[in-house]
């Protein structure tokens, strides 16, 4: 879904996170919302990346960890984490845990790459790289994979 | 043509008065000669038609006129009811539910004429004695359903409606720029269930071919159906006179459009179809028009009507329904929960400006107040769930009264005699546990139907009753509601379960000796194990008990079954009366959480260490002659970290039917009433977690399912 918006469109926006030192950016028509850290309940007997529920206005909404998901190392709560709601087509809403939300901004489809030049080794949950106007690479996270539930 | 607002309570009355011919014509089926079910039926069925009718479903509406012509031979006397009549009846039905499946699923009634349906009522006609008066019948039925348009009496009524200066100038006009001005009056069929559907269809229809620009009584009124039989308009068209008629005459169950050219002046008379007559003194007048033909069929149309309405004048319920789009799952709620509801809601904004106000006051006063508020405000939240949930409540009536019919044709097909007990049926669940229910209970029934009861010679020669017995039984037990399908035929046959569970691989021979009678019992409700030495058209197929126990469990509920080789088995089913707020204990192990609903807990002990005793290492206790495991949260959770073992622990004696195990915690917190939010796919994958809620301080805490830890 996420290439498609990027080719058909002319324009996207992602919103900007950072994982570790990598910056990544989210399709915002995936967005919901963006909330602070709080406390997530772990559900005993899952999957090492679901970390667990939070309350979310008086809903429950489960948040998964990209970072254990990637391969990444644990995530490390500060102040400057949040969790992005993110909607997915058929599972319900879910939040995803990220060290720091950037800022939005915008890609012409003139300047997001394909990933299949890189040659990634494992899983591909990046869909394409945008280049920015200063220089800087967004990866941008192909979020059907990252939705994705592995035991299902 | 757009009736989709009507389609919901069309739904919901459809169903109704099916599932009230189903009753009916079982009666008739025990009781063919009673009069009163048979003038029921025929209600039922002319309702049925009328609707089908109004909604421009014609294919229902064949069907269920046809099915009315049979009825209406068993009212006379003229056809004596047999079971092969019975049978083509719930056939109908069958096909009458499919329809209302279709129009529900795609709001289409579907392309199936069920031609061979309509043939096999024939059939029944003309099997009748006296066949030709059959016919004769039929003809003058058919009449009022199959000519909707029918011009007739009432003409110029346009002339009373009085007309302002403006809408005369707006006439005037439009005649200058060639248009014409009519006047109709339209009749709808006094049958004619949704006047106001029909009467929007012509609106709309004649607002296409014009602009109206007067009507009475108001279009609001006529939207509303606020009108009797017709209405009145007066339009402004480029089309003749006849071209209008047509298109309003077109829309099924109007009974007639009249109509002339409206004469601001009195004086012209140029109607196509006139005849002088009457109402000079109304404030603008125009001959009325009727063709003298039609004066002649007109009050034999009403003649006609008029008996067919009467028979149909049945009460017609209200219904309360939420929610508006198709598909929407409604509840009819009584209007007395609902206004227990509104009560709450009032005193709880009494409690709410209470606070407020008590805020407002001075500092120590304003203490004492807000706590008294909360507490009250604490009285009213509960009574308010209370009666939120009640409204939610359903009787398990809604599923179990299509059974009798389904025993009926399994004791038809099987050849066998069977007989239904059911009992409770006014037990009440939560809708959603009563909407899922209906496949598991009659999968057992079927069930029992085919593999528990034996044929009738097998019967006798073990001197039961011939006919067999089969039992639902619906009770409330404390916070659960118990199920119970029962049948008095041949029980479950351990070894031949053995047998095929060894056959299959299931079970390793070891295994089956060392099982209990229950356990393999319990192998049933594996995937794809059918007993049944015949695959029957009832049940068989291998997919079954499996998916009841799923249902049920997913349900929150669980299946047991008790079984006596001979003597018959019963099936209980045990489900938590609502879903939504349940009881619960609040403990916490290893720092986190939990909720254990008080409905499975039996007690709260304190143990110590010592008293632990093991068996096949598995820790154990004896606890007042009962021995039950030990089973460790903190274990079973995986919880983080490590934990100091203390010489005496708490242990929560949960209990699932008759079986026990003790659940060993680091900290009671106390009972709490709590609301139960839903997981979501994504984290459903615990299976002794069966949900989650939110305590006050908004942290999330999950609900242990203790019938998983058993």
């Amino acid at each position: 879904m996420a290439e498609k918006d990027v080719t058909q469109a002319d324009k996207s926006q992602y919103v900007v996170i950072r994982l570790g030192n990598e910056q990544y950016g989210i399709d915002v028509h995936y967005v919901e919302n963006i909330v602070r850290m709080q406390k997530i309940t772990r559900i005993p007997k899952m999957p090492k990346y679901l970390t667990g529920i939070i309350n979310l206005r008086g809903e429950v909404l489960p948040v998964m960890s990209i970072r254990i998901k990637m391969g990444l190392e644990k995530d490390v709560y500060e102040k400057k984490t949040r969790i992005i709601v993110l909607k997915t087509q058929t599972e319900g809403n879910l939040g995803v845990i990220v060290d720091e939300v950037k800022e939005v901004v915008t890609l012409e489809s003139t300047q997001v790459d394909g990933v299949d030049d890189l040659k990634l080794d494992g899983k591909a949950f990046v869909s394409g790289v945008g280049k920015r106007d200063n220089g800087d690479l967004i990866s941008l996270l192909d979020l059907s994979v990252i939705t994705l539930e592995e035991n299902a | 043509m757009d009736v989709s607002q009507y389609l919901d309570m069309f739904l919901d009355e459809t169903k109704e008065h099916l599932q009230n011919l189903s009753d009916q014509i079982m009666r008739l089926e025990e009781n063919p000669e009673d009069t009163d079910v048979i003038n029921e039926i025929f209600r039922a069925a002319h309702t049925l038609k009328g609707m089908a009718g109004t909604m421009g479903f014609t294919r229902m509406q064949t069907l269920t006129h046809d099915m009315e012509n049979v009825f209406s031979e068993v009212r006379s006397g003229k056809l004596k009811v047999n079971s092969q009549i019975i049978d083509v009846f719930f056939s109908c039905l069958d096909a009458l539910d499919e329809y209302v499946q279709n129009i529900q699923n795609t709001s289409s009634e579907g392309t199936n004429d069920n031609p061979e349906l309509i043939q096999r009522l024939n059939a029944c006609l003309s099997g009748s004695k006296e066949a030709p008066a059959a016919e004769e019948k039929k003809a003058v039925e058919a009449v009022p359903a199959k000519e909707p348009e029918r011009p007739s009496a009432p003409a110029g009524k346009w002339d009373e409606i009085e007309l302002n200066d403006a809408i005369k100038e707006a006439i005037r006009e439009a005649r200058a720029d060639g248009d014409e001005c009519y006047g109709l009056n339209v009749v709808i069929q006094e049958k004619c269930l949704l006047k106001a559907a029909r009467a929007f269809l012509v609106l709309r229809t004649v607002s296409e071919k014009g602009e109206i620009i007067a009507s009475s009584p108001s279009t609001q009124d006529i939207e509303d159906e606020r009108f009797d039989r017709d209405f009145t308009l007066i339009v402004i068209s480029r089309l003749t006179l006849e071209e209008l008629l047509k298109a309003a005459g077109n829309i099924s169950e109007i009974e007639c459009v009249t109509g002339a050219i409206l004469d601001l002046n009195q004086q012209n008379k140029k109607e196509p179809i006139s005849k002088p007559e009457e109402k000079e003194d109304s404030q603008v007048s125009a001959a009325p028009a009727a063709v003298p033909a039609n004066e002649v069929s007109a009050p034999k149309a009403v003649a006609e009507a008029k008996p067919a309405s009467e028979e149909e004048k049945q009460p017609e319920k209200k219904s309360v329904s939420v929610g508006k789009h198709l598909g929407n799952k409604t509840i009819r709620v009584d209007i007395e929960k609902l206004d227990e509801l509104m009560n709450l809601v009032s005193e709880l904004i009494i409690a709410k400006n209470s606070i407020v106000s008590a805020t407002q006051s001075g500092q120590n006063q304003a203490k004492n107040g807000i706590k008294d508020n909360i507490e009250y405000l604490e009285r009213v939240t509960t009574n308010l769930h209370e009666s939120v949930m009640k409204v939610r409540m359903v009787p398990i009536e809604t599923v179990t009264n299509k059974f009798p019919r389904m025993i009926r044709d399994i004791s038809k097909k099987l050849d066998k005699r069977m007989e239904l007990y059911m009992t409770g049926e006014d037990t009440e669940l939560d809708r959603t546990v009563v909407d899922e229910l209906g496949d598991p209970l009659m999968h057992l029934l079927r069930n029992s139907a085919d593999h528990g009861l034996e044929t009738e010679d097998v019967r006798i020669k073990r001197g039961k009753n011939p006919v067999g017995s089969i039992f639902l039984e619906a009770a409330q037990v404390g916070n659960n509601v118990v199920i119970e399908v029962r049948d008095d035929g041949n029980g479950i046959d351990v070894e031949a379960v053995k047998k095929k569970a060894l056959e299959r691989g299931t079970i390793t021979p070891e295994q089956a000796e060392t099982m209990s009678d229950k356990e393999i019992i319990d192998l049933l409700f594996l995937p794809s194990f059918s007993t049944a030495k015949q695959v029957t058209d009832v049940s068989g197929r291998g997919v079954g008990l499996d998916v009841v126990k799923a249902k049920i469990e997913s349900l929150s509920g669980e299946v047991e079954v008790r079984s006596k080789l001979g003597e018959g088995s019963s099936w209980i089913i045990r489900l938590p009366m609502t879903l939504a707020i349940i009881q619960t204990l609040m403990v916490e192990v290893g720092g986190e959480k939990y909720a254990i609903p008080l409905s499975s807990i039996q007690s709260i002990e304190t143990i110590h260490y010592a008293d632990l005793k093991t068996v096949q290492n598995k820790q154990v206790i004896n606890l007042r002659g009962i021995v039950m495991p030990i089973v460790s949260l903190f274990d079973v959770l995986e919880v983080e970290g490590t934990r100091i073992p203390e010489e005496e622990m708490t242990v929560v004696v949960a209990r699932k039917g008759d079986r026990y195990a003790g659940l060993v915690i680091d900290r009671l917190i106390g009972q709490l009433e709590i609301v139960i939010k839903p997981l979501g796919k994504y984290s459903k994958q615990c299976k002794y977690v069966s949900g989650a809620t939110i305590l006050g301080d908004g942290e999330v805490a999950l609900i242990l399912d203790a019938n998983a830890l058993i």
